[in-house]
């Protein structure tokens, strides 16, 4: 019941979310500093994540490949797909999750408590609009953009591994790359990368939005935002693999 | 003006506020007064329209707000300024952005008419030079002041004023208090206040509204409060006295 009840709530704060903006100019000037905010401080850690998924998996893959008859050609095959399809649409999301989800429902439960979000409706502001509409949609911009990165600097980071491991060479494992390459394993990933932003802008704008009470109530809101959005990208990581790829 | 008419409030079963009316007039300052948990906020949110009452009517000029359609409540909202009892201040904005908030969200004016109205309202508020300071930057008492400019900005016809004296000396109070009494009068707004300073109360209410236990106990008045005969109203003055 309580669940029904949230949701409901949820839905609510969508709809409020989603309607025309009061001032167009405000709105993209709001949106674009998001967009910067989100992609250009989360690049780093995306990348050094990135790099190291790729480098782990050559070697736990690489690892089993040895002694057997399999050509290690298969290699590169198995860490890119692993790669598009799985680690880096949703790591990356997890990450995401824990950084811009965190920071969404803080800055937005923070402005609640402090009466700022009061002030945009007394003022005739639809407050929901204002302060998550332009975070939502940054994120669907920003995240599926930060898995692209992804993608590639993981691919990158395996060869980094063949580099130094001399499991296999970075010749051989390159050519694994490029071997039976299906482009709509990318299609798939960045449907994942656009379902998961949208629910860690939409999961941690509700929590922020929602909050009553102080600093103490900022930092729940914060905890059940990451919590909820990492919980939403695994369920529907499951249902949107078995709906594109089964 | 603004009118009340049999409010009811209820949270969890536990009623806030029942069946309070009461009058607010142009151009005077009507102080809605009462101890902490008594009703006074919840019927400021009720005013302003923050929270929905589960009864009652609250009209602006003949404007019932709760029967208003959504676009018909964002005009009469774009009619109120508020000053917070934190100020309220969007802290990623500096002092002449959240004075010029509301003008950029609802008005077509161009950069420099709108930097003249800005400097016209914080100087109106006698604040100079703070333009580029963030609300970090800035003590409570201005902190207040830029909240009345910015509450004027957009020349509003009410305004609301939740315990604008909260956390401030008694000089800077006294600064706070002048000013809105300025402003309501210059401006011919109705300005209704939530206070428990009962020296504001008497040094610059046209008006006073006592809220006891979610009910409206009394109305009138400050040279008639005295004269009252209501026990409740009574000890309340005087605690606050001493």
């Amino acid at each position: 019941m309580k669940f029904l009840s949230k949701l409901g709530s949820y839905l609510l704060f969508l709809r409020a979310c989603f309607r025309k903006p009061d001032k167009w100019r405000m709105f993209w000037r709001s949106f674009f500093s998001e967009v910067y905010k989100m992609g250009n401080d989360s690049f780093g850690i995306v990348a050094i994540i990135s790099l190291f998924i790729g480098a782990v998996t050559v070697i736990q893959f690489g690892s089993q490949l040895q002694g057997s008859l399999v050509p290690m050609t298969i290699l590169g095959r198995i860490v890119r797909d692993a790669n598009i399809l799985e680690f880096s649409p949703t790591i990356v999301a997890l990450v995401m999750a824990g950084k811009i989800g965190s920071n969404i429902a803080s800055e937005i439960g923070t402005m609640k408590v402090s009466e700022q979000i009061d002030a945009l409706e007394i003022m005739g502001v639809n407050a929901a609009s204002y302060v998550a509409l332009p975070k939502i949609l940054a994120a669907i911009f920003a995240v599926p953009a930060l898995v692209i990165c992804s993608m590639f600097l993981s691919n990158v980071g395996g060869a980094i591994s063949c580099y130094f491991s001399e499991m296999v060479t970075v010749d051989i494992y390159i050519q694994g790359l490029r071997m039976d390459f299906n482009g709509f394993f990318i299609t798939h990933a960045l449907t994942k990368a656009f379902f998961s932003s949208f629910l860690i802008a939409t999961i941690s704008s509700y929590n922020g939005y929602i909050t009553e009470g102080g600093a103490l109530e900022v930092g729940s809101a914060s905890t059940m935002a990451v919590v909820q959005s990492c919980i939403a990208i695994i369920f529907f990581d499951y249902i949107l693999t078995q709906l594109m790829l089964y | 003006m603004i009118a009340l008419n049999g409010i009811y409030k209820s949270f969890n079963g536990r009623e806030v506020l029942k069946d309070v009316s009461a009058k607010f007039a142009k151009g005077k300052c009507t102080f809605v007064i009462g101890a902490s948990g008594g009703g006074k906020s919840v019927l400021m949110k009720c005013m302003v329209g923050l929270i929905t009452p589960d009864k009652g009517v609250v009209d602006f000029d003949n404007r019932d707000f709760y029967g208003l359609d959504y676009k018909e409540k964002k005009l009469v909202r774009q009619e109120i300024g508020m000053l917070f009892q934190g100020g309220a201040l969007f802290d990623s904005l500096s002092v002449e952005d959240n004075v010029a908030f509301p003008l950029r969200m609802f008005t077509e004016m161009n950069k420099s008419e709108l930097l003249d109205r800005v400097n016209f309202c914080l100087k109106r508020v006698k604040l100079e030079n703070v333009n580029n300071l963030y609300p970090s930057n800035i003590s409570g008492g201005m902190k207040k002041r830029v909240g009345i400019a910015r509450a004027i900005a957009m020349n509003p016809k009410y305004l609301f004023c939740d315990e604008p004296n909260s956390g401030l000396d008694p000089l800077t109070s006294r600064v706070i208090d002048e000013l809105i009494v300025e402003i309501t009068e210059e401006y011919n707004i109705t300005t209704v206040i939530n206070s428990h300073d009962i020296k504001s109360v008497f040094d610059m209410g046209d008006h006073i509204v006592f809220i006891y236990q979610g009910k409206r106990l009394w109305e009138g008045n400050k040279s008639e409060i005295n004269d009252a005969g209501i026990k409740e109203l009574q000890e309340f003055i005087k605690a606050s006295r001493f």
